[in-house]
């Protein structure tokens, strides 16, 4: 699907450049020329939004870095400090805080949109899990940066997750201290996070450009979820269809953004975190952020601690091998009447057990969240695998450009998709 | 012996190949070292390992807290029922039959004798630190007359042994030792 480059240089000074370091050739074909089905809605604009997104994260997390100290005696002081001292910095730190929960709010809509459409399946399984490894390091990043406010909640939500790990037999113990810095979390702990929470960032940029170069090897995927056949008909150059469609859900979605920002900004906070940390006491009820709730309901759901362990890490693991637990030929759930009920249980279940992870692990909480847990992993390992044999899938549309024009019939659809190819049209 | 030979001789081209990679890897590993054991306690952090506890001030029936390598540690000075209570236990009720206690053997059986100081046993001393997942239990409270951790719901009884899950394993008694009827040196 990658063409190859159409770009060419006008000025001399390009031409000497491009024969040098061909970038501008680059930026062409993969931002400009780039062909795009053309039938994607908008659940596809969410690779932009979460481009967007991560960029936001860094500018404002290394402004708030210039006025934090990462030091336990003064981190929560100067976290206040910033609130109330620094220029506009109350406006920085909730655009940090808050942004962290939209990105996750539209990684997790990028990653059902993935699984509504079987995007993981050949040939984009190494999209696919570098996408994984991208949610890991998302979530490694944001629990770091959620202890370095360094008050109540970032305490003990960093104690209770470091000491997931005493939960590996024999070497649990030296890993924590290890992990740890000392026999508690303290100094040592925050000054380290601090230190990781600023390089993860770079690492998930490093990680997004493969994830990117993947997706333009192979190409995207489509809601018919049949491949590109003919580029002329299937497809529209990226630049303007694509940049201007997400543009404009970049600027639908800072909307929600702003409107946490400046209407209400603790919303998705918790009270317990402007309370200094204090190893001696633990808050009542202590949860994590939003975006864990899932996870930490299956943790509390299996009655062992190494298998809670275990079910936690492996409820995101998982996802890796997705590609090859969903055994159908049929990539969309447009076309696979079963799999797309099981899909939105799916989706049902996820957001039960994040309603659950809130609730106290007690009676008929915990009794729903075990029922929640095995569906979560049945989903998987069970209905996944078999229902690639029995579902009877509907027909698929012969090319993307028959599936348009017959929902379209009528007015001709304009010209974007049967346009000039790019080549030359631009350049 | 032509280099031609020489290059086809598996033994001695084998040989060098191999040990040049065991000697990199070897240097890989030494030059790791540093990063990896920088992350463990330092000095500063070793060198606080032991506190100090007055006795004399804490009341029959009176739990103190006291921050020993940044973590709580509970003293208790329990009453006699509070003993009784705990001696009255049978080891097969107990989740973690094994003492925890690092001043006796390892193998030990978790009775109240062996979890609360030796030759006095109103003194029950042990790491504030839920065994789950590192919450500090409040004192006094939950179903078995000991701790309640409010994390994730565990249950410690009167001799701080875990009687109701999640957590594995009992409170944990830390090295401590008299140094006079109204001190300990914990650690």
């Amino acid at each position: 699907m990658e063409g190859h480059s159409t770009y060419q240089p006008r000025s001399r000074a390009a031409r000497w450049l491009e024969d040098r370091l061909p970038i501008a050739g680059l930026v062409h074909s993969s931002a400009i020329a780039y062909p795009v089905p053309r039938n994607l809605n908008y659940f596809w604009t969410f690779g932009a939004i979460l481009v967007v997104m991560l960029v936001a994260q860094i500018l404002t997390g290394v402004v708030l870095a210039m006025h934090y100290d990462p030091n336990a005696s003064n981190a929560f002081l100067s976290v206040e400090k910033i609130m109330r001292d620094v220029n506009y910095g109350w406006l920085l730190r909730y655009m940090h805080a808050n942004g962290a929960s939209m990105f996750f709010l539209a990684v997790f809509i990028h990653i059902f949109r993935g699984m509504y459409y079987g995007s993981y399946k050949a040939p984009r399984e190494v999209l696919w899990i570098l996408g994984v490894i991208i949610l890991l390091l998302m979530m490694a990043t944001a629990f770091m940066g959620y202890v370095l406010p360094w008050g109540q909640m970032s305490f003990w939500g960093a104690t209770v997750i470091t000491n997931l790990f005493s939960a590996i037999p024999l070497v649990g113990e030296t890993i924590v201290t290890w992990l740890w810095g000392g026999f508690s979390v303290d100094n040592s702990t925050l000054n380290r996070f601090f230190a990781l929470h600023y390089l993860l960032p770079f690492m998930i940029v490093g990680v997004v450009g493969l994830h990117i170069w993947a997706l333009h090897h192979v190409g995207q995927n489509n809601p018919t979820g049949v491949e590109v056949k003919d580029i002329r008909k299937d497809t529209v150059p990226f630049t303007p269809y694509a940049t201007l469609k997400d543009a404009f859900a970049v600027t639908c979605f800072m909307v929600v953004f702003a409107w946490f920002i400046f209407y209400t900004p603790n919303y998705l906070g918790h009270a317990d975190n402007y309370v200094e940390a204090n190893p001696l006491v633990t808050p009542a009820h202590i949860v994590p952020e939003w975006y864990f709730l899932p996870f930490y309901a299956i943790l509390r759901a299996i009655p062992s601690k190494l298998g809670g362990v275990m079910a936690l890490f492996g409820a995101v693991a998982i996802l890796a091998f997705l590609p090859w637990l969903d055994t159908s030929k049929v990539r969309s759930a447009n076309y696979r009447p079963l799999y797309r009920q099981f899909f939105w249980v799916f989706v049902g279940v996820c957001i039960l057990l994040g309603w659950l992870g809130s609730k106290p692990p007690e009676g008929a909480y915990v009794v729903i969240a075990r029922i929640c847990t095995v569906y979560y992993f049945a989903h998987f390992l069970i209905i996944l695998p078999l229902l690639g044999f029995f579902e009877k899938t509907r027909p698929l549309p012969p090319s993307i450009a028959d599936s348009v024009l017959s929902v379209a019939r009528g007015s001709a659809p304009g010209n974007p998709g049967l346009a000039a190819p790019a080549t030359g049209a631009r350049s | 012996m032509t280099a031609i030979d020489d290059a086809q001789d598996p033994n001695r081209r084998d040989f060098l190949f191999l040990a040049t990679g065991a000697a990199g890897a070897a240097g890989a590993a030494f030059l790791a070292w540093p990063f990896i054991a920088q992350m463990n306690p330092d000095r500063a952090a070793l060198a606080l390992a032991s506190t100090e506890v007055d006795l004399s001030q804490i009341a029959e029936g009176q739990v103190v807290t006291i921050k020993w390598r940044g973590k709580p540690v509970f003293v208790w000075n329990r009453t006699k029922e509070q003993i009784e209570e705990a001696k009255q236990v049978k080891l097969d009720e107990l989740i973690d039959p094994v003492a925890r206690n690092d001043n006796l053997p390892a193998d030990a059986p978790a009775s109240d004798e062996n979890r609360a100081a030796e030759g006095k046993e109103n003194w029950l001393i042990v790491v504030g630190v839920c065994t789950h997942l590192g919450c500090v239990p409040t004192s006094n409270a939950g179903d078995f007359g000991g701790w309640f951790c409010p994390c994730h719901g565990s249950q410690y009884d009167s001799a701080g042994r875990v009687r109701h899950g999640p957590a594995p394993q009992n409170l944990q008694v830390p090295t401590y030792a008299f140094e006079s009827d109204t001190k300990i040196k914990i650690g």
